[in-house]
């Protein structure tokens, strides 16, 4: 007999599941404005409480106030607006577009906008995103045309990846937009790589890496952290916290462990926590963590808590394991309100003009819809050729490689 | 010309492509200051610094995944495993990310890397040090998969792995690197400085990946190997005295098809060796191939000679590796069938 009872292995749950009253009182929502504003050469020691607090600017009132205040002109802070709306635009289409069988899949941001729309506005020309799937506002928000993504979603024979790729996993260079893997946290790896070229080079680039909740539990997370402490990578570190990896809840991605944010840390990476449906702190942090990283100062950790109304994706019916009205209960609320609010307490902006602007983006968006359908849909149409199967696997085509085309008819 | 092992041959080949592009960078566990546990990179990091030529963290993943981001960016990166078992956690970033990036993106984005590895046994490795990896990456479309069996291929192979647009699987057989080991391991090892091939440039040269080279002429049977086991097959026919036509394929993909076929049409017999685990080994795809493309002229079944189908052993060492005894029996058996 020991003098120990018997062991026991702990499961984490979510504090509510379907049928159950959605229930946050667990997220710990500091004060907007309450959060200070270090210096960008702070050291990870002295900022730790910004690893376990949520920066915030906008308040109840649509007032932003605080530190992190008063960085965005109006007519930025409208362009912002315009962004996210014609994100969510977008992505109702589309996915209107994957129900009528024009495309087989589809990912939406649906409550999460601020998040890349925001972020975007803190790089430069030629800075370098390794996005997830969820962060099409990057490209939104640098004005890549609608058609190009919505040919990408057809697979259509305007498609620039010529019908390679799931739909949504897009690639510009040309807008600072590394190629979507479709794999998980691999890309977080590499964006501290492409960081590390750009110190080898003495370059003045710098890189962003995404990642999501879930896929922080992913080994290519912990190895992305180690090279970019040790090496002091120039790279902007992003977790979006949306609360789900598809059906399963974050506590089992994040453990024992306070926040997400508290993992770089133990990296000595400054972790900073920002309200992700919070433009204005969205903006700010980002830009924060971009002036260290320009300044060769380092990594940043950066934890947007957010949250995934919609479902993971197209195959995805979120009902079955959170209540169907917890996304309402989400005490940081919806990005776009909360930026639309504040526009009007601004008086840059009115409840006439947002029904006119939700009408001329949408108006904007069936525009593109219609020509991208020109080119075909992926059923119907113009679609790539069978000879693109066996194009680009190399940079010259093999002997094997070009036996299989003809074989193939090609 | 000078002298070189292959290790110095291997050296000279990130020496000469450092030395004229100034994106070529050098990185992997030990290989900074201390020049690498085979020293592959001795100096490097004294003449070309600390940012092209450093240590990295024990993290494949991590050195193929900042690898692969670096070559988006526009380096070349030619890092190293540290043994070719090693590799595996690193697997995802090679199947998933580097040998997919051009065509995922339609040439948006490219990924020139090459990942140099100590592959093969022969050193007294165990399971963890002596493995042959090289069929889960010539499965994988995207990868070139490259394994020098000489000094002068080696930096020759090495040099165009750097230059080449996409990303090269480097083996360095590692039992070759002091000298062209034979399979006899209780006679004298000749080192390299005693082989004609030995003789290695000291400037910038390159051999195209993809073309083999005949090592042995011979008309009564074509012996298909790389790296170690091409001097295993050279000694195997020299003691056996049979007429055999030895193929060092040199580029496993992409693969000189037309050489092998062109040879064992003469030939009519085939045996195919490698050290790796026989079921689904590249001796598998071999075998097919030339069933294939010589069925009609072949007087033989092709016969495979390979590791047995169990881990690499440690004191069963020399019953595991396809020594010239057992490539040898292959030979009679395939001439008397």
């Amino acid at each position: 007999m020991t003098e120990f009872p018997q062991l026991s292995l702990h499961v984490p749950e979510p504090a509510v599941r379907p049928g159950g009253m959605p229930d946050f009182s667990n997220v710990n929502i500091a004060k907007a404005g309450s959060v200070p504003r270090p210096e960008v050469d702070a050291a990870s020691e002295d900022i730790r409480d910004l690893a376990y607090s949520i920066i915030r600017v906008l308040n109840r009132d649509g007032e932003a106030v605080g530190p992190w205040a008063g960085l965005l002109s109006d007519e930025e802070l409208l362009t912002g607006l315009r962004n996210m709306m014609k994100l969510r635009a977008f992505d109702a289409r589309m996915l209107m577009a994957q129900r009528q069988g024009k495309t087989s899949f589809y990912m939406q941001h649906l409550g999460e906008e601020a998040v890349s729309c925001a972020f975007r506005k803190a790089l430069k020309k030629g800075d370098m995103n390794f996005p997830t799937y969820r962060q099409a506002g990057l490209l939104i928000a640098d004005d890549y045309p609608m058609v190009e993504m919505m040919n990408q979603i057809f697979s259509n024979e305007k498609d620039p990846l010529r019908g390679r790729q799931l739909p949504i996993m897009y690639s510009s260079k040309e807008h600072g937009f590394f190629t979507i893997s479709g794999n998980l946290a691999t890309q977080y790896v590499q964006a501290v790589g492409w960081a590390m070229a750009s110190a080898i080079k003495n370059d003045t680039k710098i890189a962003a890496a995404w990642i999501g909740d879930g896929s922080t539990a992913e080994s290519d997370f912990h190895s992305a952290l180690v090279f970019a402490s040790t090496y002091k990578a120039p790279v902007i570190l992003n977790i979006v916290n949306n609360q789900w990896a598809i059906s399963t809840f974050q506590g089992i991605a994040r453990g024992g462990s306070g926040t997400f944010a508290a993992r770089g840390l133990g990296f000595g990476i400054p972790a900073l926590r920002v309200d992700g449906n919070d433009y204005l702190a969205v903006y700010a942090v980002s830009l924060w963590a971009t002036e260290r990283a320009r300044r060769n100062l380092g990594p940043t950790l950066i934890e947007y808590v957010t949250y995934r109304v919609g479902g993971h994706s197209s195959s995805d019916d979120p009902s079955a394991y959170r209540p169907k009205t917890e996304s309402e209960a989400w005490p940081l609320g919806d990005p776009v309100l909360r930026l639309k609010k504040h526009l009007i307490v601004r008086g840059a902006w009115s409840e006439e003009r947002h029904v006119q602007a939700e009408a001329e983006i949408l108006d904007e968006v069936i525009q593109a819809q219609k020509e991208a359908e020109t080119h075909g849909t992926l059923h119907a149409g113009g679609k790539p050729s069978v000879r693109d199967i066996f194009e680009g696997v190399y940079a010259e085509m093999p002997p094997h490689i070009r036996r299989q085309r003809q074989k193939a008819g090609y | 010309m000078a002298r070189m092992t292959m290790i110095e041959a291997v050296r000279s080949a990130m020496d000469v492509s450092m030395e004229r592009d100034d994106d070529v960078v050098v990185f992997g566990e030990d290989v900074g200051y201390f020049g690498g546990v085979f020293r592959c990179t001795q100096g490097l990091q004294a003449k070309y610094g600390k940012t092209r030529c450093f240590d990295a963290p024990i993290s494949e993943s991590g050195i193929v995944g900042t690898a692969i981001g670096m070559a988006a960016y526009g380096l070349k990166p030619c890092v190293e495993i540290q043994f070719a078992d090693y590799m595996y956690p690193a697997y995802d970033q090679i199947t998933q990310e580097a040998a997919r990036i051009r065509y995922r993106s339609n040439g948006d984005f490219t990924c020139p890397i090459v990942l140099r590895m100590p592959t093969g046994g022969g050193i007294f490795g165990g399971q963890t040090h002596s493995q042959s990896p090289e069929a889960l990456f010539t499965h994988v479309c995207g990868l070139k998969v490259v394994v020098p069996s000489n000094p002068y291929d080696a930096k020759g192979l090495l040099i165009a792995s750097i230059e080449d647009p996409d990303p090269v699987m480097f083996l360095e057989p590692k039992r070759l690197y002091n000298g062209p080991f034979d399979g006899h391991h209780d006679r004298p090892v000749t080192p390299w400085s005693k082989h004609e091939l030995g003789e290695v440039p000291e400037g910038h040269y390159s051999i195209p990946i993809g073309k083999a080279e005949i090592r042995r002429q011979g008309s009564a049977v074509t012996v298909i190997a790389y790296g170690t086991m091409v001097h295993v097959a050279l000694a195997a026919a020299e003691e056996m005295g049979v007429d055999a036509e030895v193929i060092d394929l040199r580029s496993l993909l992409p693969l000189d098809l037309d050489t092998i076929v062109q040879s064992v049409t003469k030939t009519g017999r085939c045996v195919v060796v490698h050290e790796a685990t026989l079921t689904s080994g590249y001796g598998a795809e071999l075998t097919a191939l030339v069933q294939e493309h010589c069925f009609y002229h072949l007087e033989a079944p092709v016969v495979r000679v390979t590791g047995w189908d169990t881990p690499y052993p440690h004191a069963q060492e020399w019953d595991y590796f396809p020594g010239p005894g057992r490539v040898g029996r292959a030979l009679t058996e395939v001439m008397e069938a």
